[in-house]
């Protein structure tokens, strides 16, 4: 299957190892990985801040840029929610493109929902000696319906044990631009999911999506946690975890 | 109400460093939320109940002059005074118009935000007539010289400690504690009230077409005191709360009542259809509505209408992020939370309330946990493209995105720009790969939180490198 590969803009910029955990773990289901080399976002700052003229020209190039590829799968329930969710709400203004924009929203996926349920990967590389917790992050739980797809995968992880917070589906307080425009706000919401990864005792917390992860770890670094990890799941599915900085 | 949403910023700082404030939301938290998803469990088509309720909802919105005509006809034929009203403001002179007519000295009164929404209280004490709240929350905010922070619990940032203090000054009696023991304090101070009042006001839950009925949704017994006790009743409500049948009021009650407390049904469901008829034990002898647009047809008439589905049951604030964590007042007017955001910017004007729609996370949990299926985040990304496109965001901002646009659709200057901030990043995060500060702009961020530094390359030119050494 030729898959494209949407590493997101944070990931580009933040922590490029995600994206080849992602890459390895495509690889390692069999798939054919297409990195389109002009990607760079998805074009969710501009929707998420009103401004519907600049997501609509990224959107435009995203599409142009993935609609050769059998599957787009996106190491991000937010960046993956764009495409398959707002997309086409955000390109109705262009009818000419609907049937581009429907089949392209499609087969966006997000990458724990491909894993275990496109591709059904049975074996996965990495190796984890702990207790993990796991974040939903909002638009992976509630607009791509990722909820048991992470938990299932991270089950397969020899060594792994998962031990639930009491609210893992409540937000961290990202909210995009939300985290800087109502930075005190945005920072007692984290606060309050640090205490709850903090009340499981896990050795690190996992989640799917690099907003959240920057926020909650900002917050608990700030709260003097050094101990607990924080790992996107690809980081941990592929077996980088050993080599990702506390 | 006079509107402060403007001020949201500050007051949302404040609110968070209110150590009461987060002792009493603390005490709120979790509970609704709690007894709402009890109580949903109960019902085992949830699913296909919503997408009903969304479209009665829908079809009174879409053919709401016709159904407001029938309610009329109805209402009329039973004897009830109707009265149209186009602006709040003229709303509060109406129900003067109505007391000074019957010589009203004194005013029970049951919940009504849109009397919030005017005003009303204010006008009609200016007015020199006395009104009393009856619902125990809006009691205490009446004992306080409040106003509402929740549109159902309008009481919710108070403590039971707060309502002792006011309890004890205001009815000049021993402090007390225990719940049960304020409240018949309360009651034992309302019930005179009841019995010499001249005038009732309500507001409506719904006005129902078919029978011509106003029905409100209470727990207390006060609201079905305040409609039956006093010689003269006036309901105000808005014209959004029109529904066709009984059997459409009984399909949206499922939710309603679940959705706002969890309970299958509230106490009491009190339907007025009429003043008291010729051997009816009570009623009154006149019976108002006004029935009120103050700024609805203008939502129906634009791409906000979704909101006006609403049936008010807060659920969307009791699961919101940021009121659990900042309370209702912060939000400056009357209706606090997701659909507060909505609704305030859309009465009171877009440039009032700039704040309103941006305060979110869009996290959808509003979305999901709205019983009329209100797309709350959207009609909140539709606020913020509007505030966008009227130029109403400040201008850093607006360059801000310009900019980054920009770059984003030239992979070229966008690679080159990446890798930079990259390595400024990774430099400037140090040994233990942590910003402390950000640039302005950014503080908002590393005020409270370190912002994790970027690896130092990007993973498009590594993985670039990658295919060149294959």
């Amino acid at each position: 299957m030729k898959v494209g590969l949407f590493v997101t803009c944070l990931v580009d910029l933040m922590r490029p190892s995600i994206g080849f955990c992602a890459l390895k773990l495509l690889e390692s289901a069999g798939c054919e990985v297409v990195v389109p080399a002009t990607q760079t976002c998805c074009g969710q700052p501009g929707y998420n801040s009103g401004d519907r003229k600049a997501a609509q020209a990224l959107a435009r190039k995203v599409l142009d840029e993935f609609e050769s590829c059998e599957c787009v799968v996106v190491p991000s329930g937010s960046c993956s929610g764009m495409i398959r969710a707002h997309y086409p709400e955000l390109l109705s203004e262009f009818p000419a493109l609907k049937a581009r924009v429907d089949a392209l929203a499609a087969k966006t996926y997000e990458l724990t929902d491909f894993l275990q349920n496109m591709v059904r990967l049975d074996h996965v590389p990495g190796r984890f000696e702990g207790t993990v917790t796991y974040h939903d992050s909002c638009s992976g739980l509630r607009e791509m319906g990722v909820k048991a797809q992470p938990r299932a995968l991270l089950a397969k992880v020899p060594g792994l044990s998962i031990r639930e917070m009491q609210q893992p589906e409540q937000c961290c307080g990202f909210g995009g631009t939300f985290a800087v425009k109502y930075g005190d706000i945005s920072a007692r919401i984290a606060d309050l999911k640090c205490q709850d990864v903090e009340a499981t005792g896990a050795d690190a917390l996992v989640l799917g999506d690099l907003g959240c992860m920057l926020n909650i770890e900002g917050r608990l670094r700030r709260r003097g946690d050094t101990r607990t990890r924080v790992l996107h799941v690809a980081e941990v599915l592929a077996g980088a975890a050993g080599e990702s900085r506390p | 109400m006079q509107i402060t949403s403007q001020q949201f910023k500050q007051a949302a700082s404040r609110k968070l460093n209110d150590a009461k404030l987060q002792k009493a939301l603390g005490n709120a938290k979790g509970k609704l939320v709690v007894t709402r998803a009890r109580s949903i469990l109960e019902l085992d088509n949830f699913e296909q109940i919503r997408e009903a309720a969304a479209r009665i909802r829908d079809f009174g919105m879409q053919h709401m002059d016709v159904l407001l005509e029938e309610w009329e006809r109805k209402a009329t034929a039973a004897g009830t005074i109707v009265h149209w009203v186009e602006q709040p403001q003229d709303v509060n002179a109406k129900v003067i118009e109505i007391a000074r007519r019957h010589q009203v000295r004194k005013i029970i009164k049951s919940k009504s935000m849109l009397g919030e929404e005017t005003g009303l209280n204010r006008a009609l004490e200016q007015a020199g007539i006395d009104v009393r709240e009856t619902d125990l929350g809006e009691y205490i905010i009446q004992q306080a010289g409040e106003t509402p922070s929740h549109i159902i619990a309008p009481a919710v940032h108070k403590s039971r400690d707060d309502i002792s203090d006011l309890f004890a000054q205001k009815h000049q009696r021993r402090r007390l504690t225990d719940i049960a023991a304020l409240t018949h304090e309360a009651r034992e101070i309302l019930r005179p009230h009841f019995l010499d009042a001249d005038m009732g006001i309500s507001g409506a839950n719904f006005i129902v077409a078919e029978t011509g009925s106003t029905m409100i949704v209470t727990n207390e017994g006060n609201g079905r005191m305040t409609t039956t006790m006093p010689r003269v009743h006036v309901a105000i409500t808005g014209v959004e709360k029109i529904i066709p049948t009984l059997e459409d009021v009984s399909l949206v009650l499922r939710l309603l009542t679940r959705s706002a407390t969890g309970q299958s049904i509230s106490n009491y469901l009190s339907f007025t259809t009429g003043p008291r008829r010729e051997g009816d034990k009570d009623g009154p002898g006149e019976f108002h509505v006004i029935i009120v647009d103050a700024g609805r047809t203008k939502v129906l008439a634009s791409d906000m209408r979704e909101a006006l589905r609403c049936i008010r049951c807060g659920a969307c604030m009791n699961h919101c992020p940021v009121y659990q964590n900042i309370g209702g007042h912060a939000y400056g007017w009357v209706y606090p939370g997701p659909i507060g955001s909505i609704l305030t910017p859309s009465y009171v004007g877009l440039e009032n309330a700039i704040d309103l729609p941006n305060a979110a996370t869009l996290c959808n949990q509003c979305g999901v946990v709205c019983p009329v299926k209100i797309p709350l985040p959207d009609l909140m990304r539709k606020l913020r493209e509007k505030q966008v496109e009227q130029g109403l965001r400040p201008w850093g901002e607006r360059l801000g995105l310009k900019l980054w646009a920009w770059a984003a659709r030239r992979p070229g200057v966008y690679a080159l720009l990446t890798r930079i901030a990259a390595r400024l990043g990774s430099w400037a995060g140090g040994r233990d790969a942590r910003l402390r500060h950000l640039p302005p702009g950014g503080s908002g961020w590393t005020d409270q939180r370190d912002f994790p530094a970027p690896q130092g390359k990007t993973f498009r030119e590594l993985y670039a490198g990658r295919r060149g050494r294959e």
